[in-house]
């Protein structure tokens, strides 16, 4: 009960797939707890089956997503800025519950966050010039190499970042024409599903981004071992047994593997992401009358 | 039609001077290997030509420690524009003494000179003069102001394009400071061990290059070495796999060049003789032993009777035979287990219903040959039309809708290159933009250059040869 008497009327945090808020089809969920150990509220816990379903959506909405123009991906990475602005206090609330510390700091994650989604916008349209170029060839031929996404990226999210860190391992994989099936901080996960309601009001088409929550050691080896599967982020796996073999998994199908690594959120992120989650086309054509 | 007969021009071997065995090259020297020594035979003769030494684990470890002494000390220290100008001189070396390379590796490898003298080892040369002038330059590369070298690279390297494969492994490795341990294919090691005594004559620092020769299990050893950084392999998928596996938990950065299942698609508007070219070029290129082959012919259904008839022709003109001899287009298969494994899918795509095809010509007595194959009626099921032979065998299928070739194009695992021919240009970048591969043939097939990157999508791994791409194989990035 609030200060005026009045009854609040409570979220319920639901999973994000296919641009739906789905329950896990389990009927499970979780007890999330805060930094001070207040209940915050019963997450998801997602199964093998809703990781499964997590990745059809993503497949089915890969080839229109990078088919779409770079300025289209660019405009829609740059409304769930606009979207999160508008709901910066809401974020740093959740934020601040999750990790505790002060409102500035929550506030200044939150504005870190915003401003991430902002710089990879900007990247949709440059990439292809940054990372692609002609070649030279010894011959009478064109020749240009070029990046494309990679396919569906799974992406188990930072577990000590939930907001900052999942951003910036989301947007360099979708900017570039990605689709991906997202394992939310298992402890902290209530910021990812509310990103999730950001994402669904920004344009995102259906099952660009796919938000699952729940207990990351049960999800990650069928996102691992999954053959329609094509890139694994493991930066938010923080026992090296299970990064070792989420990385053996992933070898079955030889998808592109970023392995946990100690990264600062808050500093400017080098173009990894975006090298890691391309592949470079190269197309020859004889040049001739 | 009365057809001139080629009278024999064999390339002499006096120009290559084959010892009778070999050591292994560390630390800048020949050492004898711990291992038992093992044969090197000619593929089309199956004569030994050189008893070569099989590292053992104490050998490889002997070869890392020479490498990360040579990286501390001599390489890693040294300055780009120093490093560079070792680079320039294997360069050099190379297209001085690229005749008897070219024919040392016809010898060890089967193929013809043709290719061996024209494609191969002058690509070899172009890629170390192409990397040894990235050597100073790689703040400029775009992969930060001053990228660092990863340290001790293992490399394991197959038998089909041996020195060419030795070369898109060593240069940009060395170009970028690391020092390297390469081991050469168990079949085709005579090269890379004239590639050390090259080292030696450019007096690149003991322990930069290493050659340690064997077979499967000194491969495994290497990459499995711990002190070893960076992990580069080309080869088949299933081994890729299994290195991706062991190097799983590890910091090694791993770089996969793998198998492919490339379509070669056809249009009804494409210029009918250059494409009957193409198709030739992009399977019996090589005796097919080509992880990036036009495998899979897609012709468009209202030509695929004309183009059948004209390629069945241009088959019949092949020369198979003396991979010496000038005139020879199809050499031999590199070893009696890939002929077996050729054979015995080419036996599975007639058992299961595909029509075959062989061009008619006399094959040598002795040695490894298979002659030129095509199979039509193959379907997407078929094994011949999803596994990668690796030979001179080609499944044609048919499409009628640009749509579906692409789907056909792109049902596979694999995703290392594809060839297009049509004359509408909108139509070649409609389906460049839309065919899963690594490089994109348009109008032409198999062709190669230092400048171009070259590598997978999907199964056919990752990372990419060739070009300002191929640095970052070997950058801390």
């Amino acid at each position: 009960m609030s200060e005026t008497g009045r009854i609040a009327v409570r979220k319920t945090y639901k999973l994000y797939v296919g641009g739906k808020f789905p329950r896990s089809e389990s009927g499970r969920s979780y007890l999330v707890t805060g930094a001070d150990g207040t209940v915050l509220a019963n997450a998801s816990r997602s199964s093998r089956k809703d990781v499964r379903d997590a990745v059809v959506a993503a497949r089915a909405a890969q080839k229109g997503w990078a088919t779409a123009t770079a300025y289209l991906r660019g405009q829609i990475l740059y409304r769930a800025a606009e979207m999160m602005e508008g709901r910066r206090a809401q974020f740093a609330e959740e934020l601040r519950a999750a990790e505790g510390g002060s409102r500035k700091q929550a506030e200044a994650r939150v504005d870190a966050t915003i401003d991430r989604w902002v710089w990879y916008a900007g990247w949709a349209d440059k990439v292809p010039q940054v990372l692609g170029n002609g070649n030279p060839v010894a011959g009478p031929y064109f020749n240009l190499s070029s990046p494309e996404p990679t396919g569906v990226v799974g992406v188990i999210a930072p577990q000590h970042a939930p907001l900052l860190g999942l951003v910036s391992a989301i947007a360099p994989a979708i900017v570039t024409g990605n689709t991906v099936v997202v394992i939310a901080s298992e402890k902290m996960p209530l910021p990812a599903v509310t990103l999730g309601e950001v994402l669904a009001t920004s344009d995102f088409p259906g099952g660009v981004v796919n938000i699952l929550t729940g207990h990351t050691g049960e999800m990650a080896p069928h996102l691992a071992s999954h053959a329609d599967v094509n890139g694994l982020d493991l930066t938010g796996v923080d026992d090296p047994e299970l990064a070792r073999t989420l990385e053996a998994a992933a070898a079955d199908n030889l998808k592109r593997v970023l392995r946990p690594a100690a990264e600062d959120f808050l500093a400017e992120p080098t173009l990894k992401r975006l090298r890691t989650w391309t592949e470079t086309k190269t197309v020859w054509h004889p040049a001739g009358v | 039609m009365t057809m001139f007969e080629y009278a024999p021009a064999p390339e002499s071997r006096d120009v290559v001077d084959i010892k009778p065995s070999y050591g292994l090259f560390i630390d800048g020297k020949f050492v004898d290997g711990k291992g038992e020594a093992f044969k090197t035979v000619n593929p089309a003769t199956e004569e030994t030509l050189a008893e070569v030494a099989a590292a053992t684990s104490e050998d490889v470890d002997a070869a890392v420690a020479a490498a990360r002494r040579a990286y501390e000390k001599v390489w890693g220290p040294m300055p780009g524009s120093e490093r560079a100008k070792y680079l320039f001189r294997i360069a050099r070396i190379i297209q001085e003494r690229g005749r008897e390379l070219a024919v040392l590796e016809s010898l060890d490898n089967g193929k013809p000179i043709k290719e061996s003298r024209d494609v191969d080892i002058p690509l070899v040369a172009a890629h170390f003069f192409y990397y040894a002038g990235w050597a100073d330059k790689l703040g400029h590369a775009g992969f930060g102001a001053d990228p660092k070298a990863l340290g001790v690279a293992g490399q394991v390297i197959p038998w089909n394009f041996p020195l060419l494969m030795l070369a898109w492994k060593i240069a940009p490795a060395l170009a970028c400071g690391n020092t390297v341990v390469l081991k050469p294919a168990e079949t085709t090691p005579l090269t890379a061990l004239l590639f050390a005594e090259i080292c030696q004559q450019a007096e690149l620092p003991a322990g930069v290059v290493n050659i340690v020769t064997g077979a499967g299990a000194t491969g495994a050893t290497l990459v499995e070495h711990p002190d070893v950084n960076k992990v580069a392999f080309t080869g088949s998928t299933e081994v890729g796999r299994r290195i991706a596996r062991a190097v799983a938990g590890t910091r090694k950065k791993l770089t996969l060049e793998l198998g492919g299942k490339a379509a070669n698609i056809v249009f009804d508007d494409a210029a009918i003789d250059q494409a009957v070219e193409g198709t030739v070029n992009g399977i019996f290129f090589n005796q097919g032993h080509v992880c990036c082959a036009g495998s899979r012919l897609l012709l468009q259904e209202s030509i695929a009777e004309e183009f059948l008839a004209r390629l069945r022709r241009r088959m019949g003109t092949l020369r198979v035979g003396d991979p010496l001899d000038k005139n020879t287009d199809v050499g031999a298969i590199n070893s009696a287990e890939q002929l077996e494994r050729i054979r015995a899918l080419s036996q599975i795509g007639e058992a299961e219903g595909a029509e075959r095809y062989t061009a008619p010509c006399v094959l040598p007595e002795r040695g490894f040959w298979f002659a030129p194959t095509v199979f039509t009626g193959v379907s997407q099921s078929h094994r011949i039309a999803r596994e990668e032979i690796f030979g001179p065998v080609l499944s044609v299928l048919t499409f009628r809708t640009p749509d579906e070739a692409v789907a056909k194009a792109n049902n596979t695992p694999y995703g290392l290159s594809a060839g297009v021919w049509t004359e509408k240009g909108s139509r070649i970048l409609w389906l460049a933009d839309r065919l899963r591969a690594g490089v994109v043939w348009a109008n032409t097939f198999n062709k190669f250059d230092p400048t171009s990157p070259f590598g997978g999508y999907k199964e056919s791994g990752y990372g990419r040869e060739g070009g300002r791409q191929g640095l970052e194989a070997y950058l801390d990035v």
